[in-house]
């Protein structure tokens, strides 16, 4: 039992690490950016080749996976995102959709279509036992390192000047430049902030979540799930409802294994209905 | 009583008279049989005569035109952006599957009986649509769609699971008209039901029922301020396009004798919106022409690069939105009110 909410405490955590980029893309830039799967999925390709081609050590591969991702996020934002901030939704959407596309099947093409493993260090793998309760040690590095992540950007969003810069920008983009904030480069830097933060995610994911090709439309419903579910105005929104759906969805499948994948669905439909807006938000957006 | 005016039936003055038959034949005009329509349904026929040997593309065209024409009564007119359309295309597939197996070969009959099951699911689940931003919309649809999806995987014992569903043969349309080998009378069959499919939601979307779903899509609160029950209009408008879009998706079982999980798959979902994107929203033919269109890129790229045509089509819809999809569809329909110009006058 308690196993059950460790794992699912942990997978909710990675949940949000994997989708508290898009919460800042998708929530306060107001963009629906479904391709958010693909920078999480290129922080794991990062993590899969320098550790079994070039056998770099897995701590190194989470800071490089965070900055390829990051630069990713920069050089697609500059030449593509950009125009679209004020384009409709359908042609976010679009758009989309189709890096998804090409995302897919260019990795299927460099790297092939199979299921990718990645060898944890020795001291991260295995389980051990606190008070009779089995703690998977992966599972526990997982939550330490997102709950610092979650932390750490609530404190950026809400203490920091750039943060605030940042919630100016978003609020009246028109406001903010006449105040002399520059705009684009808030802009720019929150996404690939964003980017890279998918990336980590997918660092860290590969080895519960799974790697193959098709991970940004696997994944993608849940990330969409955990940024709705959790409203878009708020970090801790979206931090709640991963954690709520990650321990249901671990809880879900192991108790009821026939219905488990309906869980995280009937999940969300339900608290859509509930609060259209998100668990906490300010008005509808 | 109340003391607010009623609704009055007969005008109040000649000059509302007036404007009422002015609406009226406004009305009649913008719904009157446009020239390129006709030249659509003869080019439909001439192909037949002329390209016997492509039968099963031209079906594989029909089909998907009466999916994405039926997508743009839900996204071209009542402005919803759906990522789920394929709950009702997968759900008519799989009942018209199951009826042809289990009960009543006859495809008219599971066609009919395939866009009821989905019709029913699109009014369930379009109350689902009603509340929330774009995003909660896209979220509650697309949760459909995979739930859906995730129901045909798990109900191996009725829908064959990840192998699907084989091993029945459709009987003659209407007991008179066997399936050949060559898909002729398959073909026939679907451009028939587009034909009859397209009409009845032309008539639909140029009645005063599509004018106001136009009004919602444009301002809603406005919209409601003049009257529009949009709720309701959107329930109905979601059910229709629900049937017929089940309806597609029987039509694929029948020609093909086949289902699988993959016709609820989510690439299909966004296949249909590219098509109605490539053809332009709004004009219902826009899911045709888009439909000629994309399955005609779709084999060419899959005869160059079988295994990666995904990625050109992700390019293709990247550009699309770069360059403006509105200057594309204003190009497609360019030619249409060239052509109907004339007659409107």
């Amino acid at each position: 039992m308690l196993t059950i909410l460790f794992d699912g405490i942990a997978y909710g955590m990675l949940l949000f690490i994997l989708a508290c980029g898009l919460t800042v893309t998708l929530g306060l830039m107001n963009f629906i950016n479904l391709a958010h799967g693909a920078f999480a999925m290129a922080g794991g390709y990062v993590t899969v080749v320098m550790m079994n081609r070039y056998g770099i050590s897995f701590y190194w591969c989470l800071p490089a996976a965070f900055i390829v991702s990051a630069l990713i996020g920069l050089v697609l934002e500059r030449t593509l995102y950009q125009w679209l901030y004020q384009a409709p939704h359908l042609d976010q959407v679009l758009f989309s959709i189709g890096i998804v596309f090409m995302a897919i099947a260019a990795t299927d093409y460099f790297m092939g279509g199979q299921q990718q493993l990645i060898n944890l260090p020795p001291e991260l793998s295995g389980r051990m036992d606190v008070f009779g309760v089995g703690v998977g040690r992966y599972r526990l590095f997982t939550i330490i390192v997102c709950a610092a992540l979650a932390l750490a950007l609530q404190l950026i969003l809400s203490k920091t000047r750039f943060g605030s810069r940042l919630r100016a920008a978003v609020d009246d983009r028109r406001v903010a430049m006449g105040l002399g904030i520059n705009v684009p480069l808030v802009f720019a830097l929150t996404f690939a902030f964003g980017s890279g933060l998918a990336g980590l995610g997918g660092a860290m994911g590969a080895e519960i979540l799974g790697l193959d090709p098709n991970f940004p439309l696997k994944f993608m419903i849940y990330f969409l799930i955990v940024v709705s579910v959790g409203g878009t105005s708020t970090v801790s929104g979206p931090f709640l409802a991963a954690l709520l759906l990650g321990i249901a969805d671990v809880a879900g499948k192991y108790y009821v294994p026939a219905i488990g994948p309906f869980v995280i669905y009937a999940l969300m439909i339900v608290m859509l209905i509930v609060r259209p807006n998100g668990l906490f938000s300010r008005g509808g957006r | 009583m109340s003391v607010l005016p009623q609704e009055t039936t007969v005008p109040a003055n000649p000059s509302t008279a007036a404007a009422e038959t002015r609406a009226a034949k406004l009305m009649k005009r913008r719904s009157r049989i446009r020239f390129y329509e006709i030249i659509v349904w003869i080019a439909a026929i001439a192909a037949y005569f002329l390209l016997p040997s492509k039968m099963l593309i031209l079906t594989e065209i029909a089909i998907l035109a009466l999916f994405a024409v039926s997508l743009d009564l839900v996204l071209g007119f009542a402005g919803i952006v759906s990522l789920g359309h394929t709950a009702f295309f997968g759900l008519g597939a799989y009942v018209a599957g199951l009826m042809a197996q289990h009960y009543f070969a006859e495809p008219v009959t599971g066609l009919i009986v395939a866009g009821a099951a989905s019709g029913v699911l699109g009014l369930l689940t379009s109350f689902l649509i009603l509340r929330g931003s774009d995003l909660t919309r896209l979220m509650t649809t697309l949760g459909i769609g995979l739930m859906m999806a995730e129901v045909a995987n798990q109900m191996a014992w009725l829908t064959g699971g990840a192998d699907g569903l084989s091993g029945f043969s459709p009987g003659p349309i209407l007991g008179m008209f066997e399936f050949d080998l060559f898909g002729k009378v398959g073909y026939l069959y679907c451009v028939g039901v587009l034909f009859i499919g397209t009409m009845i939601m032309r008539r639909i979307a140029f009645s005063p029922f599509g004018l106001s779903l136009k009004a919602i899509k444009g301002n809603s609160m406005r919209s409601a301020m003049v009257a529009v029950p949009g709720r309701k209009r959107i329930v109905t408008a979601y059910t229709i396009a629900a049937v017929f879009a089940g309806m597609a998706g029987a039509l694929l079982t029948q020609t093909t004798a086949f289902v699988s999980p993959d016709v609820l798959a989510f690439h299909r979902s966004a296949d249909v919106l590219l098509v109605l994107v490539i053809g332009g929203t709004g004009y219902l033919y826009g899911g045709i022409f888009g439909a000629i269109l994309f399955t005609l890129v779709k084999d060419w790229l899959s005869v160059i690069t079988p295994q990666y045509w995904m990625f050109y089509i992700g390019l293709l819809l990247v550009i699309l939105v770069l360059i403006g999809r509105d200057r594309l569809s204003r190009w497609v329909e360019y030619l249409p009110e060239r052509l109907s110009k004339k007659e409107d006058r």
